[in-house]
């Protein structure tokens, strides 16, 4: 859909009470990051935000447009302006360094909480393994490693909003891709780091993780896939006991 | 941290219009009207061994039209919560794939079914 | 704030209840026919021992699970933490469970 005014108001969260109206011309292909960046270069020089790659593959450039966390690099304004405007704010759920710039700390402190890291099960004196990329298991484990760590389903998730210490969607679907990949060998530590006061179980299944997920990745599906993992430990346990 | 409940806490403008988180917010009110239900349900059905005339009483009151239509938004929210929950097991327990939405529609679908059963008896009877 | 325990114990309870809602559901809609009276729900609970199970399983079920629903509440929408928040919990619980064991002896009782 062409643009079908020649200006747009952008409207810029700029802290608890300050918000910041431009205009800025319109252009057809124009992305949310190319706003911002106008803004930043013709407007106001001291409007900070963050982005590297504006392909989509960095994960450094996600931002409330109009109360929906997206990737602003790849997100037309056409898909998202409401009729000549559109609210810009930083991503939900983590604290504000400078205006649109999150702090990013928190989102990767409990993405290795929660075991979020390669455990290696060989060294590099072992021949490489082979992986056989139809099993099940492999394709499971598949199905996550696409995340770019853009925080965006962090920021959709209403759980992390009101639990501050849960560890969210991305960390806890990293954690089920490697629970599903044979090369890695801390299954248990995994499980642990998983089942604790912040772990899966807290997930009430808002799906907001999966239907705002920019790379079309389902976290919500992952952290089922650990509480039914959890769930059958659960039962084994006892069963042994 | 003040005790009262504050709804703020669910910070920040959000979008939140889909299926699945519709889903979540109706099992959670549900959830908490019957909890709130239950201590009323529990102590007026305890008058039988207390107070039967009294129970009696509260028990006439379900002839009344407005006893009745809460009667019967009780038992669409119980319907509501069980089916609610089952698909909520079945999406966290069975490996799934797109047929748990199916799944939720059909859960909606028998909550209302057994309603209508209800309050069909309930008038018709 | 939920464990795998309190997860555990609550899906449990839900499906063992689920049943058992399914049978209240029946017996109100049974049982509303032609009016309610203290004669008629005592004539068909008293003394019998199956209600007794059948309600009395139901109302702990209930209390466990409503115990752990109140207590994610109290703690993501009131704010409530630590001893406070296990107040609520074991309060809702055990407060539901006296409340519904005397309802369950009430109209089961000879």
């Amino acid at each position: 859909m062409p643009m079908t005014t020649d200006q747009i108001k952008v409207s810029i969260q700029r802290g608890e009470d300050r918000t910041d109206v431009f205009d800025v011309p319109a252009y057809e292909n124009q992305t949310v990051l190319d706003v911002v960046s106008w803004i930043q270069q013709y407007a106001d020089p001291t409007l900070s935000y963050r982005f590297a790659c504006r392909v989509g593959m960095c994960g450094s450039c996600a931002m409330m447009v109009n109360g929906v966390p997206r990737w602003t690099c790849r997100t037309h304004m056409s898909k998202v302006c409401d009729g000549d405007t559109v609210t810009i704010g930083p991503l939900r759920n983590l604290p504000v360094i400078k205006d649109l710039a999150v702090d990013m700390d928190p989102f990767f402190d409990k993405w290795t909480a929660a075991e979020g890291v390669h455990h290696p099960s060989a060294s590099r004196d072992d021949p490489i393994a082979s992986i056989d990329p139809e099993t099940p298991q492999r394709v499971t484990a598949n199905a996550g490693i696409e995340c770019i760590n853009c925080a965006v389903c962090y920021a959709a998730c209403d759980t992390v909003a009101t639990q501050p210490d849960y560890l969210g969607p991305a960390a806890l679907q990293r954690a089920w891709t490697l629970l599903n990949d044979s090369k890695d060998s801390a299954r248990t530590d995994i499980i642990d780091a998983i089942s604790g006061n912040d772990g899966c179980h807290n997930c009430h299944s808002m799906g907001s993780c999966t239907v705002y997920c920019p790379n079309e990745l389902d976290p919500m599906s992952a952290i089922a896939g650990l509480k039914r993992e959890t769930a059958t430990a659960f039962f084994k346990r006892r069963g042994n006991a | 941290m003040g005790g009262h409940c504050d709804m703020n806490r669910v910070k920040g403008s959000m979008s939140r219009a889909h299926p699945l988180w519709l889903a979540y917010i109706v099992h959670r009110i549900s959830g908490i009207i019957l909890a709130l239900f239950l201590p009323l349900h529990f102590w007026v059905l305890a008058m039988a061994l207390t107070d039967p005339t009294r129970l009696d009483g509260f028990l006439h009151l379900t002839e009344h039209s407005l006893v009745k239509l809460a009667e019967f938004g009780l038992v669409v929210l119980l319907a509501i919560h069980m089916f609610g929950g089952l698909r909520l097991m079945a999406l966290e327990w069975l490996p799934w794939a797109s047929w748990q939405k199916t799944l939720a529609a059909a859960a909606t679908a028998l909550a209302f079914l057994t309603a209508t059963l209800f309050l069909l008896n309930a008038y018709g009877g | 704030m939920l464990n795998l325990r309190l997860y555990m114990l609550q899906r449990i309870t839900a499906l063992l209840m689920a049943p058992l809602v399914l049978g209240h559901l029946a017996v109100m809609i049974y049982a509303v026919q032609g009016g309610l009276s203290t004669a008629e729900i005592l004539g068909r609970t008293q003394g019998s021992v199956s209600w007794l199970l059948f309600y009395g399983t139901f109302v702990i079920a209930a209390a466990i699970h409503a115990a752990i629903g109140l207590r994610v509440i109290a703690y993501e929408w009131c704010g409530l933490k630590g001893g406070i928040l296990d107040l609520v919990m074991w309060g809702g619980g055990l407060g539901l469970l006296a409340l519904g064991g005397r309802a369950v002896w009430a109209v089961t009782a000879i």
